[in-house]
């Protein structure tokens, strides 16, 4: 099994039907297990703090969701996390991180660097999955805190899981 | 159903009755709304386990409505915003034509200002047409409203219509008093969902 597919499990298993995305390269074969599904919608979305609204109407409405992002991402959503801190509802983030060891692109420093510091900042409870047999299990735990407790919990896949993008210049 | 004045002596629409006339309306709609001024309108039709207010996260009442509608696509969703709400999340109308949920409707007030912080004149009050960005989004059935002939027509599209259906009511400028609704967040989702259940 791929750490994708472990991921999908955890989905179907916990009943979690819409995936909220602003897709990543590290996220091609969950995004595409996902979108294969009859029993997952995957909603594109535009910034992903969109996502926060959505999975609060999601839960209001009595479905789970959760949203896939990378790194950069994460910082799009730091006031939009007031809606589900204030809210105590569940907000479950599957981040796949750019920034780190290897990283070619500068630009993705910045906020890889961010991701922890700017999210628990927020009350966001960060899982870090350092191997791809790690990811499915910190997954499953974050969506045990998410929609057990209503907590903010993000796990965060480590850039050495899904390697470096390579440019040539 | 009310049948009071709907705009004032400039012939401009007012938004507490405006807003009290589509509530009167909602038959079994679940109802959300984007802080300041409208959370406050809808308040002033009357509480209702139905509604969840917005204080805060500006720009999300459109994509909570998304969730809710997706959550819920027997029910209808209505959405109540203003200008500057729904364009701080304007990204979310696109978001929202493309999964097309047809049981989404959502009204913008737009009084071409930020009313809750001064008054200050807002993007609208410019060149910025809401309706426009709506179609441009691709929710086909978008419209400006002005004046108070075609409210009716807005009320049955935001209600009936096959959605998304996007309406933005150009409203006078100026401060209602305010009416405040529940704001501790457990509280309202609590509610909200045993409503519901």
């Amino acid at each position: 099994m791929t750490w994708s597919q472990d991921v999908f499990t955890v989905l179907h298993t916990e009943a979690i039907g819409t995936i909220a995305t602003v897709p990543d390269g590290g996220l091609v074969e969950l995004l595409n297990l996902c979108e294969a599904s009859d029993e997952t919608t995957v909603v594109t979305l535009s910034t992903e703090e969109e996502g926060m609204g959505l999975l609060f109407g999601l839960h209001l409405g009595g479905s789970r969701g959760a949203l896939f992002m990378q790194s950069s991402g994460t910082g799009n959503c730091i006031n939009a996390l007031s809606l589900p801190a204030i809210t105590r509802t569940p907000c479950l983030m599957l981040v796949t991180m750019r920034g780190q060891q290897g990283e070619m692109n500068p630009w993705q420093v910045p906020m890889g660097q961010g991701v922890v510091p700017a999210f628990e900042a927020m009350g966001v409870t960060c899982l870090w999955a350092r191997a791809a047999d790690d990811i499915g299990p910190r997954f499953l735990q974050a969506t045990d805190l998410a929609f057990g407790r209503g907590e903010r919990v993000a796990v965060l896949i480590d850039q050495s899981v899904i390697g470096t993008k390579e440019f040539a210049k | 159903m009310s049948t009071g004045s709907l705009i004032d002596a400039g012939g401009r629409l007012m938004r507490r009755p405006l807003v009290a006339r589509v509530m009167a309306a909602r038959g079994g709609a679940l109802v959300v709304t984007g802080l300041g001024a409208p959370t406050y309108d809808v308040a002033a039709a009357g509480e209702d386990g139905r509604n969840f207010h917005f204080w805060g996260a500006m720009g999300l009442a459109a994509s909570a409505g998304l969730g809710l509608a997706m959550a819920r696509p027997g029910t209808r969703v209505l959405v109540v915003t203003g200008d500057g709400e729904m364009m701080m999340g304007v990204g979310s109308l696109a978001t929202i034509a493309n999964i097309a949920p047809s049981n989404l409707g959502i009204l913008v007030l737009d009084n071409q200002s930020f009313g809750e912080t001064g008054e200050q004149s807002g993007l609208t009050a410019g060149p910025t047409d809401i309706a426009a960005m709506a179609t441009g989004a691709g929710i086909a059935d978008a419209e400006y409203i002005e004046g108070e002939n075609r409210i009716e027509a807005m009320i049955g599209a935001l209600y009936k219509h096959p959605g998304p259906v996007v309406r933005v009511a150009r409203i006078a400028p100026g401060e209602d008093p305010k009416v405040l609704p529940e704001w501790d967040g457990p509280t309202q989702v609590r509610t909200f969902r045993q409503t519901l259940s």
